[in-house]
């Protein structure tokens, strides 16, 4: 990875502070940090996963939502960097995968087996409190971060974990608790509504999100509330399959 | 509480907390009303600092609530994703935040209740209590939200019925929660063809 430009950090800084005045979708947000993050970066994939309040890391948000990546994620329940970066606060970084196997036992071979080379970590820290972590995989050999990139990355994971508190009376920590449940409760919704989708459509769960994206893309409704309605309102499942 | 508005407490501890909870269904209003809506957990660890009067939160639930002698209420949905099927009040008698712990513990309860309303909705004739989620397992969590979504289309049922018939199915066939929902999404398994 090369060192990030000043003027695509500034052009990601601008949106992020557009998307908080408005009403806005904690879940396309999050989705639209890490693609920018990826893209900032050069990284192959950058996802973003909370902790609930049990301490256990649930996946939220990737700049690419194939199966095979969210599993990624999702091994990192139990072992990655995302947990440690989580457990320590501190971000994990340029982390070789191909000699990563001592030390992440079942993590590190899927990762390189997906065809990844490297992978770092940022804790997402809310004042004194980290709430989870934003993953970052290259694909390239050297591939590696640059000391003056990680703190532009972090910056951006303090961002997302900004945008949880849409609210403005952040100072109570009930506020975060109640934001944090949910926003973990309307990720299980897309994955609901994916099963859905796939299943009234004959396609897989990857192209099922992508029609549900793009439905509420053209809709101008948010991510969240088209999926919501997907699982509960059963007349709208013809109109995004075939609108 | 239902998802067709059909509302009513069906459990509680002591006389003073089911007068409590009838009386947020008489008045409209409350930290369960708001959970409910808002499919998130509402936490007020002091009644007395939301305020009272007409531009308050809860006007009329939270002097009545604190005349019963009641300082704190936090409220959980009992949710999976888009599927609700109540919410579960607690109160305390004293001002103060729930601890981490008592917080963990009462969405581990929260979540043992919701596996128990499944259940008991699908009479399994299971006893005991229910194993809540073995999806703990790698990779396996949002297959098996997928899996609720893909059986809830394949039976023309609610998001709850299609929960509750998946971890029936699971008891039947002895087999893991998150096998089942692999095999669901990988369309080796599906119940309007398979099972009758």
């Amino acid at each position: 990875m090369t060192t990030v430009s000043t003027e695509r950090l500034a052009t990601i800084f601008v949106e992020v502070a557009d998307t908080l005045v408005d009403d806005f979708d904690l879940l396309d947000f999050l989705h639209m940090l890490t693609e920018r993050a990826a893209d900032l970066v050069s990284a192959a994939a950058v996802g973003l996963l909370l902790a609930d309040q049990r301490g256990r890391l649930e996946f939220m948000a990737g700049s690419n939502e194939a199966v095979k990546l969210v599993e990624l994620f999702q091994l990192q329940t139990h072992e990655g960097p995302c947990l440690e970066a989580f457990r320590t606060g501190r971000p994990v970084i340029n982390v070789n995968l191909g000699k990563a196997t001592p030390r992440w036992p079942r993590f590190a071979p899927a990762a390189a087996a997906a065809g990844f080379q490297s992978v770092h970590a940022f804790p997402l820290r809310l004042r004194s409190q980290v709430i989870g972590a934003m993953n970052v995989f290259g694909d390239t050999e050297g591939g590696d971060f640059d000391g003056s990139d990680v703190p532009v990355v972090q910056a951006l994971a303090d961002v997302a974990a900004i945008g949880l508190l849409q609210e403005r009376s952040i100072r109570r920590g009930e506020v975060l608790t109640e934001q944090l449940q949910g926003a973990l409760n309307s990720r299980v919704v897309i994955e609901q509504a994916k099963g859905a989708v796939a299943q009234a459509a004959g396609v897989d769960v990857d192209e099922a999100y992508a029609i549900i994206r793009s439905y509420s893309r053209r809709h101008n409704r948010k991510l969240s509330e088209v999926a919501r309605a997907l699982v509960a309102e059963s007349d709208i499942l013809p109109h995004v399959l075939y609108s | 509480m239902t998802e067709d508005g059909v509302r009513a407490a069906t459990a509680a501890s002591d006389p003073i907390s089911e007068r409590i909870e009838d009386l947020q269904f008489v008045l409209g209003e409350g930290p369960c009303m708001d959970a409910f809506a808002s499919r998130r957990p509402v936490l007020v660890p002091d009644l007395d600092e939301l305020g009272c009067g007409a531009g308050s939160r809860w006007p009329f639930y939270a002097p009545a609530a604190r005349r019963d002698g009641l300082r704190a209420v936090f409220a959980f949905p009992l949710q999976v994703g888009a599927a609700r099927l109540g919410v579960m009040d607690v109160f305390r008698e004293r001002a103060g935040p729930l601890s981490g712990e008592e917080l963990a513990d009462a969405l581990d309860f929260a979540e043992v209740t919701v596996a128990a309303l499944l259940d008991q909705q699908e009479d399994t004739g299971r006893g005991g209590v229910p194993a809540v989620d073995d999806g703990d397992d790698i990779g396996l969590r949002s297959e098996l939200f997928q899996a609720q979504g893909m059986v809830m289309v394949q039976l023309e049922v609610s998001l709850v019925e299609a929960m509750a018939r998946i971890r029936a199915y699971a008891y039947a066939e002895d087999r893991h929660l998150a096998d089942v929902a692999r095999d669901i999404v990988a369309r080796r398994l599906s119940f309007d063809r398979d099972i009758t």
